[in-house]
């Protein structure tokens, strides 16, 4: 039932992913970018991370998105159909360095053994806070400085003159 | 785990159930809204279908139902026919973390008054509200009508800004509860409601709900004055019904949500829970309902200050004081 699940999902993501790299018009990729991001969120629900599903949908399809369709809205992009295709000096580096990341993700794949693993529990969002904040506190904390940096510099971006 | 056809049947029953009350009760609440807005406003209402009208809510089903189905010419097609879907689903999708009542005992099984007690329910909540936006931007777009697109940008950016302040009200009602789930949230007031200790957070939660299901004074996205109707304004026919019906399934969802988060859900003396949990459901629908009738609608910068520099800041603050206070009583 869960891998007949599992794999219904993992078809609407790699589709809709596919989907919105080569649809063209910017609201339909990013509602099929939308799309793939939420089956996405309930494979990490099946993969016992509740937490992970519900801020897969609040902050990428819920408030990033939501931000991409807020700008293609009040710009008008014009006419997407006559816009260039890259050539391959666009995307030759693209596909040198997606190359490298897929060839080492498959030798992941083939020199992995089998193992055994304990059934796995569903961990309660205390013990995910307590590992979070007790044992790697310190990155938490540059992770938040590092995005504060880029409030201000949006800030200073944008200020009026 | 194995579930037993018992199981499944009392599952599908209570499913059936809280579906059928729901889309009922959001029909009647057009009802209620139109005779309610009439007694404010000294008239008589809808009084001709049926004993006081109360057969009113059939007839605009009947007449929504048997109207053209309208696109424009140079609609996004596809997206035009989604968006009403897109707006209404997530609102009815909320109430099934909603807990509506205690645990009934029926042949000896024991049946949770809640469709599914999510550990994550408060971010299950939060994470439907935000994809409802989707319904009121595309609906908009899609129209290719400039009044239906300001009405979308106008939806887009008021429900975003108040999400941010409707999601930092509720993390002191997490901090006192100590869980996400909202059956944990419930139990947790069982002797006194939460609205008590946060009056501020309840203050703030119940002014971003009224932007979150854009009622007056909110109503922005469909201003009639300005915008004919805003982001609805090129449907017709029932795709028009399921954006209106969409609205007041949202008024009692969050409605529900407000009464479990700060007036203790379902808990209350003598009256049995279901009765007290929609009593507390109700009295919100009436107040969303009185709030029409008695305030003008703000306008657009005076929404986004009240959100932005106001609202916001004062979650923040108050998240901050709830810590302190739960540090200095531990």
């Amino acid at each position: 039932m869960e891998q007949a699940i599992f794999y219904i999902l993992a078809a609407v993501t790699v589709i809709g992913t596919i989907l919105a790299i080569t649809e063209k018009h910017p609201v339909h990729a990013i509602l099929f970018l939308v799309t793939s991001l939420f089956s996405m969120a309930v494979i990490f629900y099946l993969l016992m991370a509740p937490l992970v599903a519900a801020f897969e949908v609040i902050l990428y399809a819920g408030a990033i998105m939501v931000l991409f369709l807020f700008v293609i809205m009040m710009l008008d992009l014009g006419h997407p159909e006559k816009g260039m295709s890259p050539g391959w000096k666009e995307w030759l580096p693209a596909v040198l360095l997606s190359g490298i990341s897929i060839g080492s993700l498959a030798l992941v794949i083939v020199s992995r053994h089998a193992v055994s693993s304990a059934p796995a529990v569903m961990p309660t969002i205390r013990e995910l806070a307590v590992s979070l904040f007790r044992e790697h506190g310190l990155a938490v904390e540059l992770i938040s400085l590092q995005l504060l940096f880029a409030l201000v510099g949006a800030l200073y971006l944008g200020r009026q003159k | 785990m194995t579930a037993s056809s018992l199981d499944i049947a009392l599952f599908s029953a209570k499913l059936g159930v809280v579906f059928f009350v729901i889309l009922t009760l959001a029909a009647y609440l057009v009802f209620a809204e139109r005779k309610i807005l009439a007694w404010i406003q000294d008239r008589k209402g809808p009084n001709r279908v049926g004993p006081f009208g109360l057969l009113q809510p059939l007839a605009d089903l009947i007449k929504l139902l048997t109207k053209e189905d309208f696109v424009p010419a140079s609609a996004d097609k596809w997206l035009f026919y989604l968006a009403p879907a897109m707006a209404a689903i997530p609102a009815i999708l909320i109430f099934a973390v909603i807990p509506f009542g205690a645990t009934l005992t029926i042949f000896g099984r024991p049946l949770p008054l809640v469709v599914t007690d999510l550990n994550v329910g408060l971010l299950f909540f939060l994470a439907l509200s935000s994809i409802a936006v989707y319904g009121v931007a595309l609906g908009g777009w899609a129209s290719n009508s400039k009044y239906a697109l300001l009405g979308g940008i106008r939806g887009l950016a008021q429900m975003i800004s108040y999400e941010l302040s409707m999601g930092l009200s509720l993390v002191p009602v997490v901090m006192l509860a100590r869980s996400f789930s909202l059956t944990d949230i419930v139990a947790a007031q069982a002797s006194v409601p939460f609205v008590v200790y946060q009056p501020l957070a309840f203050i703030i939660f119940l002014v971003s709900i009224t932007a979150e299901c854009k009622r007056i004074p909110f109503d922005l996205p469909e201003a009639e004055g300005e915008l004919v109707a805003g982001f609805h304004a090129e449907y017709s026919g029932m795709r028009f019904g399921l954006f209106f019906v969409g609205e007041y399934i949202n008024i009692i969802v969050l409605g529900g949500l407000a009464a479990t988060f700060f007036l203790g859900g379902w808990h209350g003396p003598l009256l049995p829970p279901v009765v007290w949990f929609s009593v507390k459901t109700l009295a919100f629908a009436f107040f969303f309902i009185w709030m029409r009738g008695t305030l003008p609608r703000l306008r657009y910068d005076q929404l986004m200050h009240l959100g932005w520099k106001l609202l916001t800041p004062l979650a923040l603050i108050n998240i901050l004081v709830t810590g302190w206070w739960l540090a200095l009583n531990r």
